[in-house]
């Protein structure tokens, strides 16, 4: 037993080694010192101000990994996920327009906004889950037509029934006024709240799969469908679930950009959190709690990374290649470790 | 066995790969931030720009004016382009104006329209840093939403004269009497500059004695500055469609080339088309020979005045919106838009609109009544000229243009 871990671990730090080696090989491509790099990208981060951004982007990135470790779990490739968090933010941003003008607790209509952010979420899962189960449409092509179309969505709405006065453009919706914005740690851009909403949602998911029947029965469906079926497990009323609690997370996700970060609804809502957070789920590998770190190492490469440019003249891309990369090496280590151990 | 070692060979290969990818590599060739030999620390300022440095459009244009600053008084600069949340996913331009201050910047440029609210965000939460909004109107005191920030300025061209020239050279050019205007994303400032160039445009063509509802001139929106695909229209589908149905001339108002780029395919396929382009003096350069001339902004003057005052301490929160040197509209130090000819303007036509220039310097406004809106209101009486708000905040398209004037 301790003989695996150690294995393990020995592996995947190879593979850690072997992705940042590859990525310095690209960064000596274009004439830059990758030693420079990566102390200028970690070293930005160095401030109290760093680290709340950083802490800005975990959030809504945990977030949506919570919510696909419950579709992993399932053996559900729930690339839909962006399209969730956007949807997400329609209905936060809907609630937030239908009751900003009333009598109603600021607070209150906060609360609810979020509420309504995770039921869209939720409901823009069941579609997915509804095209997967009763259509027959792999969730992977499903989700991935439902995230053109939410985004289309977003897009016809901030250009139509709720552009800016006078005004179409990218940049979004009118902002909501300040009271509508969840509050935010003194001179920070982090909303406390924000962290809550976070950390709630990996620990639920975290007993969710290791300490409910559910849990365990939602992984005997991902693991093999026919013999859970067999076991009477209600199998496709499982993946539905699971579907319906991913959105609602990935909706959390969404409503958090709207009432913690942008404060009103941008084409690019999203910001890839959904996309970020499949490979931050592949990378833990089931492991909720594992989560917690990864994601914020990611967070952490994509606001690191702006120093690139500003820095280096380098395209702030490079996080990206080097999240990649990450996930190709331990991914890869996995499989050569399991070949390469002899089993007991 | 033998698969074992062969992989076992393989990861040694890799592993020495990686070692020496994390050796010392030669000194790149970037510059240390922030650090300078000078015995004197220079001034540092910051520039958010919202589209590639190297446009050859509108972030082009702010860039070369940091340059020019940089030069004139040894300021050093430094900058993010790319500012918008389809490039820069998850971030807020005041997030990464402090990325900018963090380098060690005392004022930042926050150069779009677009990055407006974010700017007076910044400026609110760092009183310290002085804040320059290029295009904006929030420190003016006729602007509806009008607000005191006294470590704010805004900082505009008056691009209307830029496009009146641009668009008389279009009318004087065209030989279908079909002008398009590609149109960005739909505001006030949009709004105004279309219809500048339509007055121009309008001017020049009755001047020629013809009957101004024998000009069209149309007006599509992108719905931003630059193509975005998959979120904005696509700006070179815009331009062909024009060329593809009777119109000879396009007028870029976005911050990029595809009008010139567009038009410079049509012509090398022998029709006669010409195309204007926008914001940044070297756009011709794309396609000149079917290029009339540009219209740009020269942020160099305000620029420079605006920094040599926050870094002798100096800086007052002013609203700015100053017109060109019209006794040379090309003069870098002097004026703030300009017009370049291009060369796909005939001599003849060359002479026109130095004639057209010269009456504007001579006090010709084409913003006198009587002036219509798109809707058929009276916008302007017979003879009333046009005050600053009413040309800044300009509610709709004139008549005369086809167009959406508002987001439907």
């Amino acid at each position: 037993m301790k003989h695996t871990t150690l294995n393990r671990i020995g592996f995947q730090l190879f593979a850690l080694l072997l992705a940042f080696g590859i990525a310095s090989l690209v960064l000596l491509a274009v004439g830059a010192s990758p030693v420079q790099i990566y102390k200028d990208m970690f070293g930005s981060l160095g401030t109290k101000g760093k680290i709340a951004d950083v802490l800005v982007s975990w959030a809504p990135l945990l977030l949506a990994t919570a919510g696909l470790l419950i579709t992993f779990a399932a053996g559900l490739w729930n690339i839909g996920v962006e399209g969730q968090i956007t949807f997400g933010a329609i209905g936060t941003t809907l609630v937030l327009r239908l009751l900003q003008n009333s009598a109603m607790n600021a607070g209150l209509i906060i609360a609810l906004s979020i509420f309504a952010g995770m039921l869209a979420g939720a409901l823009w899962a069941a579609l997915a889950g509804a095209l997967k189960t009763f259509g027959g449409v792999n969730e992977i092509f499903g989700g991935l037509g439902l995230n053109f179309v939410a985004t289309a969505l977003t897009i016809y709405l901030v250009f139509g029934p709720w552009k800016r006065p006078g005004t179409g453009s990218m940049s979004g919706t009118q902002p909501f006024p300040e009271q509508f914005n969840l509050p935010l740690f003194e001179g920070l851009r982090l909303s406390p709240w924000a962290l809550v909403v976070a950390v709630v949602g990996i620990v639920f998911v975290y007993f969710l799969l290791q300490g409910t029947y559910f849990g365990l029965r939602l992984k005997a469906v991902g693991k093999n469908f026919r013999a859970a079926y067999l076991l009477g497990i209600p199998t496709w009323q499982y993946m539905m679930f699971s579907f319906l609690l991913c959105g609602a997370l990935s909706g959390a996700a969404g409503a958090l950009q709207v009432t913690a970060v942008y404060h009103r609804l941008i084409p690019s809502i999203s910001s890839g959190y959904g996309y970020l957070g499949l490979m931050v789920a592949m990378l833990v590998n089931y492991q909720a709690i594992a989560a917690i770190p990864v994601a914020f190492f990611f967070a952490a490469l994509n606001i690191g990374s702006i120093q690139l440019p500003i820095v280096h003249k380098l395209d702030s891309s490079f996080s990206g290649v080097l999240q990649g990369l990450l996930v190709l090496f331990i991914l890869l280590a996995e499989g050569a470790r399991q070949r390469l151990t002899p089993k007991a | 066995m033998r698969t074992i070692v062969t992989r076992f060979a393989f990861l040694a290969l890799a592993l020495m790969l990686v070692i020496s990818a994390c050796s010392p590599a030669a000194p790149a060739a970037t510059e240390p931030p922030a650090v300078s030999t000078a015995p004197a620390e220079p001034y540092v300022f910051g520039l958010l720009m919202v589209g590639p440095y190297n446009d050859h459009g509108y972030s082009q244009a702010h860039y070369e004016a940091g340059k020019y600053v940089e030069e004139k008084i040894g300021a050093k600069m430094v900058y993010i382009d790319k500012v918008n949340t389809a490039d820069r996913p998850g971030t807020t331009p005041d997030q990464l104006a402090g990325d900018l201050v963090a380098q060690g910047a005392k004022l930042v440029i926050f150069s779009s329209d677009d990055m407006k609210d974010a700017a007076t965000a910044f400026a609110k939460a760092n009183p310290n840093i002085y804040v320059i909004m290029g295009s904006g109107d929030q420190v003016w005191k006729e602007a509806p939403n009008y607000e005191a920030i006294p470590n704010l300025s805004d900082i505009m061209g008056r691009m209307e004269y830029g496009k009146m020239i641009a668009g008389c050279a279009a009318a004087l050019t065209t030989q279908t009497g079909q002008i398009g205007y590609l149109g960005p994303l739909i505001n006030d400032e949009t709004r105004r500059l279309a219809a500048s160039a339509y007055l121009g445009a309008k001017h020049c063509w009755v001047a020629e004695g013809k009957n101004p509802a024998d000009l069209k001139f149309k007006v599509t929106w992108v719905g931003f500055w630059f193509n975005i695909p998959g979120f904005t229209a696509d700006p070179t589908q815009i331009v062909d469609d024009f060329f593809n149905s009777g119109y000879d001339v396009v007028m870029s108002g976005i911050d990029t080339t595809e009008a010139m780029v567009e038009a410079g395919k049509f012509a090398a396929e022998g029709k006669s088309v010409w195309a204007v382009p926008y914001d940044y003096e070297g756009a011709c350069e794309v396609s000149p020979k079917i290029c009339l001339g540009v219209p740009y902004f020269n942020w160099k003057p305000m620029y420079l005045e605006a920094i040599t005052a926050a870094s002798q301490g100096t800086f007052t929160s002013s609203f700015q919106w100053r017109g060109p040197d019209w006794s040379d509209l090309n003069n870098p130090d002097t004026t703030s838009v300009g017009f370049l000819k291009g060369e796909g303007l005939s001599a003849e036509n060359s002479t026109k609109i130095d004639a057209f220039i010269a009456d504007l310097a001579g006090g010709l406004n084409l913003w006198t009544g009587p002036i219509k809106l798109q809707d058929g209101s009276v916008y302007l009486a017979d003879g009333v000229v046009a005050t600053d708000p009413q040309v800044w905040f300009l509610p709709q398209l004139l008549e005369g243009m086809e167009g959406q004037s508002a987001a439907e």
